[in-house]
């Protein structure tokens, strides 16, 4: 293996792993986020980018990384609404995200196994489809928040983790409501 | 299921997942320059197996073309001098993605292996059969596929890495997903009784 694979294997390995120990590659535990019976998918998510988010803040503010070097996700408002919205309902449907089945499949599942295999045919099916969805694709743009709505970086960030704690504590007031985790 | 002595073991808490997913999606940005992805990785091979089969078929589709492009530059430089160059640079975007997955592939496994969960079968509720939870799985699968090409990318690259970059259209992303994802939800309530 050359040497430059072995980052992105580890980090995969790395995800991979942390995927499972969260119980994300279980439909059960993923369909519990929407019967509003077990939150984690949701726990999960956001302390994840809660963390990533802080953490790129902070090392870019001392200095240790450049975050305008960090390959930034596309925007295309229209494409990511239409295309959110139907990979919403695959996602309610499979009780599974593609990443997700992956693990499910690694763990015996094979319901993450026929996800895999959707996931691959839904691939080819959009690119059989293209020049009637060309129009909604529309084009890339580059932008973050914060350059978006003119507001300081750190504004945007202490803003968004705001919100996040106040959704934590209603997630945690929702299960304890009505709640029944999710065990293997 | 309860976790008994020799059973399955419990799920890690969910805060603390989080947390460790985040910091493995923090090396991803330090170390690899980019964030983590998963559906990029599935366009890849979907691409690579049609342009195997039939390659002026593939060459037609831009989606299944710019894939291919992806990783015939890649081709271009097998292996870049070390030393200069930052470690993820010799990889295409989706050739890292599909290493990175094959590595997802492994870690899952030796969790799942290593905490007693590795369990061949089919995860279902009580409210529907082996046959059609298969079949729902596969036709959400198909769902996913389509909505994260047209997206750009689905909960990895783009909800996790571009949430926690603030790229706008992670956040509508994610605001799209689940509510659709709500609407939908008692749709299918009955088959994770």
């Amino acid at each position: 293996m050359s040497a430059a694979w072995l980052p992105a294997f580890v980090i995969g390995v790395a995800f991979g792993w942390a995927l499972e120990r969260g119980g994300m590659g279980d439909a059960c535990k993923l369909a519990g986020q929407f019967q509003l019976r077990d939150l984690a998918v949701f726990k999960i998510m956001f302390s994840a980018v809660l963390t990533a988010m802080l953490g790129g803040f902070w090392l870019a503010r001392v200095g240790w990384i450049d975050l305008n070097a960090v390959a930034l996700p596309p925007t295309a408002p229209l494409a990511q609404l239409a295309g959110g919205a139907l990979f919403g309902v695959g996602f309610v449907v499979a009780g599974l995200c593609p990443g997700t089945s992956c693990v499910a499949a690694v763990s015996g599942r094979f319901d993450g196994l026929a996800a895999v295999l959707g996931m691959g045919a839904g691939v080819l099916l959009f690119a059989e489809a293209w020049n009637g969805l060309e129009g909604l694709y529309g084009t890339d743009r580059y932008v973050t928040i914060p350059e978006a709505l003119g507001l300081p970086y750190g504004l945007v960030v202490g803003l968004v983790t705001g919100a996040a704690l106040v959704a934590f504590a209603a997630a945690e007031r929702i299960e304890a409501r009505r709640g029944r985790v999710v065990q293997p | 299921m309860t976790p008994g002595a020799s059973g399955p073991r419990p799920y890690a808490d969910p805060y603390v997942a989080g947390v460790g997913l985040g910091l493995v999606l923090l090396a991803s940005f330090v170390f690899a320059g980019r964030g983590l992805g998963a559906s990029g990785a599935f366009g890849r091979v979907a691409a690579e197996t049609v342009a195997a089969v039939a390659p002026e078929h593939a060459a037609a589709r831009p989606p299944l073309a710019g894939y291919l492009a992806d990783g015939a530059a890649q081709n271009g430089s097998p292996d870049a001098p070390s030393g200069a160059a930052p470690p993820g640079a010799p990889l295409s975007p989706s050739g890292w993605l599909v290493v990175e997955m094959l590595g997802v592939l492994v870690g899952g496994f030796a969790s799942a292996v290593l905490a007693g969960r590795f369990r061949p079968g089919v995860t279902r509720g009580e409210g529907v059969g082996v046959s059609s939870r298969l079949s729902m799985a596969a036709a959400g699968g198909v769902a996913m596929g389509v909505g994260a090409l047209l997206a750009r990318g689905c909960t990895s690259g783009l909800a996790l890495t571009g949430g926690a970059l603030l790229a706008p259209g992670a956040w509508i992303f994610i605001a799209s997903a689940f509510g659709a994802g709500y609407v939908a939800a008692p749709l299918v309530r009955g088959a994770w009784r």
